[in-house]
């Protein structure tokens, strides 16, 4: 039995908060003898050991006559942490070193390094959250910017687990008035007419579509978009992009093709984290130098979300260049724009927006396409259910499948059992996202994914 | 006095427990109270129905006698669900009571190997927790290796009506007192269920003109492969009537709420949902102004007829003062009031999918001990104990365990076995994940592996469901490759209003619309081209399964397909020694419900009542790690 268990009994500690950044870190302890091994570390007023659960005391950190920091310390005690053991979080100062010493410090006390998703894996085992939390939790981790955060937690407080629980409910309430008519033949109850059935599968298809509507928004809201900016050498692409980021980091110049290189650079609006990579221009070439900077851009183009396209006011539309990137990437994706508009008025040049890189004038409007290409027209509300992890886009999509194949049996005159076979399926695959069937390659899948000091 | 294997109780169980085991070659003594009363049907006159006609089916594919006794005591023969699909197709036959009886009585009489021991067993006796023999109420000791505890609802059997409670295991019969104690002493747990049943009323007395008749079908069906077609049915048939209650009966009953042993709290039992009283039905179900009875005749020549779905405990002159507002009861003569009955029971964790006491080597439970209702329940665990039980006495070192995906009786006992039963057990066809798969039609081809592996069906059946295999498999084969070109096949479509084809088909996808059938399509072909196609339309039996399987082939694959994701499950076993209680990051309910049932594999677990998925969860990791 022991070994089934052991690995639960370790302490196990790790950096929580994001490696080299902000002025705090805080370093979490978690397992039977956290509590006591910080202590035995700690200089303060009050011991650890024999400290309330959820309580912070101000202390030293001394290690082998060496004062390392002035910390605060947090203690939980179990179940009321977020593992469901006892644990500590150690608030330090936002030092590299400071935090390498205080871990070193704790591993001498028989502590090991946690491994990636061991607090999250701990806190799910111990039964803290389940299985769409924890996902959740990934999710927050990698999560760069506060509208992520926020989606990211909406999801963590169950929003969409209980969503997905409510029309599980739905189906389950349809598919158990079909299974009364099977099972009571001979009763005198009123079975569920056809068209009822197609209305009630009907809904649930109508709640899963829009949920199925909030992935592109919950997939940017967790990762990003990807911008690629292309355009002629000299139509102002590096003038853009530094106006957009508001410094000056690419250089800007009139040589063409002197942005050899794929320039990445990332910034927030309205809570949406745009990465663009400002390219060489896709056009083929020669020059040995800029090869490699070619085959870069074009990969830009291939993995981007919007491609904004610039044309010179005063060259005109670029014909040839814009039938090459019709090769690489959906024209839907391609933003349209005419810069250079300080230095003339009229145009003919087609288009979507009209910006001067110099002035700034346009960008705003430009902001808005770039969102609107980006997650939709539609307007989301971010405290509403959001699909923001691939595995629950899948699976909503193949419980809409099986519903959808559910009322062509409906439609086609096949008696319940029938349809029964496709509501249990669609069942079985809601359930997956919340974790109501779950097989262990989920859990493999979820475990794998969980990055260190969570 | 010895036998290899005692049979405690002569009833649907107690049959097919003794009738699978003597056949296997041990010797039975089955003991029962009376030996006029074999089979007797202590509620409603009839066998099957939706989920239980396909036990029914199974039994009878395994080498049961069930599906026989049925057949020749059957009064009126109806196929529910008949415009719905071949696998929820469910016979259900009428029997006359007295002569299902004989019929059962015959059989129990004319199998080699068992003895009938008019007797009541009072205790059960163990040496190192194994079953070495029993004491009976006259005073003798038998010794065995074997027992199986089938005594239906008798063991401290209690009837309600009003406030009036009798001792007794059914009307007029006395209860079993004593194995319960015994058995408890022996570590059992036991717990009550409560079960009801209609008043009867006089066969004369009902005014049938105004009433809905429901005769049988025109073409009655067997349950048994093994009845004689040509001579089916053996009895003259009869009609059930239909009439319903209403506002006026239901303010009646009302006034007896307040002896209602149910509602007072008399009754520590609990009854089934699916079967409720009517004071129940009026009760929770305030809005219905109209609640179906059935009146069935109880036999030929019985003057009794069975209220269904008035199944009631309340107050003698309530039950009489109510029917006689029911439309055509007006001047019914009501012989005997409706009553519930609480019994013991033991909670069904307590044995393996073997039906094999976990406590005890050698005792087995079958039927309502296991919390089960309905006689095709009773009858399905019968025989799954009686050849558990041969085999252990005879050495031979397997189990039968059927799975979920065999048969409904695996599903049954998996169900048991698994699950916290709070209310008596039915089967269901909805509690069948396979349920496309497990149709009455194929129940041959699923179990007669097993039934002649058992001794239990001749070589000569076995061998002629071996040879229609290979038909069907072949036939299925051939079908997909010969195809219809439109001008051969376009006429008949036509004349079934059904779209024509303007590219060749096979013959396996014309046969999936739903406006054509197999043998029609087949009619159109050169037979003498395809022998084989004369075979098999000379072959009914074989026919039909083709036909079902390439009709339904898209569902039943599917079904397929989420079963292959759940059996995952079934494949991760967990050690026999694998501590539960130790798992300290689950529920204790869990752990508790867990450390009783002790799964042995993540699949059994994950059915268990009250474990919740992410329990499985948990359960998974630890066994990983």
């Amino acid at each position: 039995m022991t070994e089934y268990l052991q690995n639960n009994e370790d302490t196990i500690a790790a950096l929580a908060t994001p490696a080299g950044v902000g002025a705090i870190s805080v370093i979490r302890v978690s397992g039977p003898k956290s509590i006591e091994a910080v202590d035995s570390i700690f200089d303060g007023a009050v011991k650890l050991i024999r400290a309330n659960t959820h309580t912070i005391h101000y202390g030293r950190i001394n290690y082998a006559n060496e004062v390392i920091d002035d910390v605060l310390v947090s203690v939980f005690r179990a179940p009321n942490s977020y593992t469901g053991e006892d644990s500590i979080e150690i608030s330090t100062h936002g030092s590299q070193l400071i935090v390498e010493k205080l871990i070193k410090s704790l591993l001498e006390k028989d502590i090991r390094l946690a491994e990636p998703g061991e607090f999250t894996k701990r806190a799910f085992l111990n039964g803290r959250m389940d299985l769409a939390q924890a996902e959740a939790v990934v999710d927050v981790i990698n999560s760069r910017t506060e509208a992520s955060l926020r989606g990211a937690r909406n999801q963590l407080d169950g929003l969409l687990s209980a969503k997905v629980d409510s029309l599980r409910e739905m189906l389950i309430n349809s598919s158990s008035m079909l299974e009364l008519e099977l099972d009571f033949a001979e009763e005198d109850f009123e079975f569920l007419p056809k068209d009822k059935v197609i209305e009630k599968i009907d809904e649930i298809i109508f709640e899963i579509e829009k949920l199925l509507q909030t992935y592109s928004f919950g997939k940017v809201i967790r990762d990003g978009v990807n911008v690629a900016l292309v355009g002629k050498p000299n139509v102002g692409k590096s003038s853009l992009l530094n106006y957009m980021l508001k410094e000056s980091r690419a250089i800007v110049s009139e040589i063409p093709g002197t942005t050899r290189d794929v320039i990445r650079e990332e910034f927030s609006l309205d809570g949406i984290l745009f990465r663009l990579y400002d390219t060489a221009g896709i056009r083929l070439t020669e020059d040995a130098i800029e090869k490699e900077g070619v085959f870069r851009s074009r990969d830009a183009v291939k993995n981007a979300d919007v491609v904004l396209f610039l044309n010179d006011i005063i060259d005109g539309f670029a014909e040839d260049l814009y039938k090459e990137l019709k090769q690489l990437i959906k024209e839907d994706k391609i933003l349209k724009i005419v810069n250079k508009i300080d230095l003339l008025h009229n145009h003919n040049i087609e288009c979507d927006v009209e910006i001067s890189a110099k002035t700034g004038e346009g960008i705003e409007s430009l902001f808005k396409a770039m969102k609107q290409k980006a997650i939709g027209s539609e307007s989301y509300s971010e405290r509403g259910a959001v699909v923001s992890n691939l595995r629950h886009f899948n699976a909503l999509k193949k419980a809409k499948d099986h519903l959808v194949q559910a009322k062509d049996s409906v439609k086609s005159g096949m008696s319940g059992e029938f349809i029964a076979v496709d509501l249990r399926n669609a069942e079985s695959s809601l359930g997956e996202i919340i974790g109501k069937v779950t097989t262990e390659d989920i859990l493999n899948n979820i475990f794998a994914k969980f990055c260190i000091g969570k | 006095m010895h036998f290899d294997l005692i049979v405690v109780g002569g009833g649907h169980a107690g049959i097919e427990a003794s009738h699978a085991a003597a056949k296997m070659g041990v010797s039975v003594g089955i003991v029962t109270m009376d030996k006029t009363a074999f089979g007797r049907m202590s509620c409603n006159p009839a066998i099957g129905g939706s989920a239980k006609g396909h036990l029914v089916h199974e039994i009878d594919a395994l080498g049961g006698v069930m599906g026989q006794i049925a057949d020749r005591s059957g009064i009126q023969f109806r196929v529910l669900n008949k415009s719905k699909g071949p696998a929820v197709w469910a016979g259900r036959s009428q029997s006359d009571k007295k002569l299902y009886s004989v019929e059962a009585a015959k059989i129990i009489s004319s199998t080699e190997n068992i003895t009938i021991v008019e007797d009541s067993v009072i205790e059960a006796i163990e040496e190192d927790r194994k079953i070495v023999g029993i004491r009976t109420l006259k005073g003798n000791e038998i010794s065995c290796k074997a027992l199986i505890v089938c005594s239906g609802t008798f063991l401290n059997g209690l009837m309600h009506t009003g406030l009036k409670s009798t001792r007794g295991g059914r009307f007029g019969e006395q209860p079993a007192v004593g194995l319960t104690e015994s058995l408890i002493k022996m570590g059992f747990e036991s717990g009550r269920l409560k079960t009801g049943t209609p008043p009867r009323l006089k066969l004369d007395t009902i005014n049938y003109d105004i009433l809905e008749e429901q005769p049988g079908d025109e073409n009655p069906q067997p349950f048994s492969r093994r009845t004689d077609k040509t001579k089916f049915p053996f009895l003259p048939q009869i009609s059930c009537w239909l009439t319903k209650t209403d506002g006026t009966v239901h303010q009646i009953l009302e006034k007896g709420f307040d002896r209602s042993p149910m509602f007072r709290g008399l009754i520590n039992g609990v009854g089934p949902r699916y079967c409720p009283s009517i004071e129940d039905k009026i009760v929770r179900f305030s809005d219905k102004p109209n609640h179906q009875i059935f009146l069935e005749p109880e036999g030929l020549d019985s003057d009794l007829i069975y209220v269904n779905g008035f199944s009631t405990s309340l107050p003698e002159e309530i039950q009489r003062e109510a029917i006689a507002k029911i439309p055509g009861l007006e001047n019914a003569e009501m012989v005997r009031p409706g009553y519930a009955i609480e019994y013991d029971y033991f909670p069904s964790y307590q044995i393996d999918l073997s039906l094999e006491t976990k406590l005890i080597k050698g005792i087995y439970f079958a039927g309502q001990i296991n919390g089960t209702s309905g006689y095709e329940e009773a009858a399905g665990q019968g025989l799954v104990a009686g050849i558990n039980a041969a085999l252990k006495i005879l050495g031979r070192k397997e189990e039968f365990v059927l799975k979920r995906s065999d048969a409904y009786i695996g599903v049954l006992i998996d169900d048991l076995v698994g699950k916290t039963i709070n209310e008596p057990y039915r089967m269901f066809t909805s509690l069948a994940e396979h349920r496309l798969l497990l149709r009455q039609d194929n129940a041959d081809r699923r179990l007669y592996e097993f039934g002649h592996r058992y001794g239990l069906i001749s070589d000569d059946e076995f061998k002629e469901m071996k040879e229609r295999e290979v038909l069907i498999t072949k036939s299925k084969d051939l079908f997909e490759e010969i195809k219809f070109k439109p001008d051969e096949i376009n006429n008949l479509l036509e004349s079934k209003a059904t779209n024509l084809i303007d590219n060749a088909e096979p013959v396996s996808k014309l046969t999936k619309r739903p406006e054509l059938n197999l043998r029609d399509l087949l009619q159109e072909l050169d037979h003498e081209k395809y022998p084989l196609v004369k075979s098999l339309l000379a072959n009914e039996k074989a026919l039909e399964q083709v036909e079902i399987e390439l009709k339904y082939e898209g569902y039943i694959q599917r079904q397929q397909d989420l079963i292959k994701k759940m059996e995952k499950l079934e494949e991760v076993k967990i050690p026999e020694s694998f501590n539960f209680l130790k798992l300290k990051t689950i529920s204790n309910e869990s752990k508790e419900k867990l450390h009783k049932v002790r799964p042995r594999s993540i699949g059994q677990a994950s059915r268990i009542s009250g474990v919740s998925p992410s329990d499985i969860s948990i359960l998974l990791v630890y066994l990983k790690n």
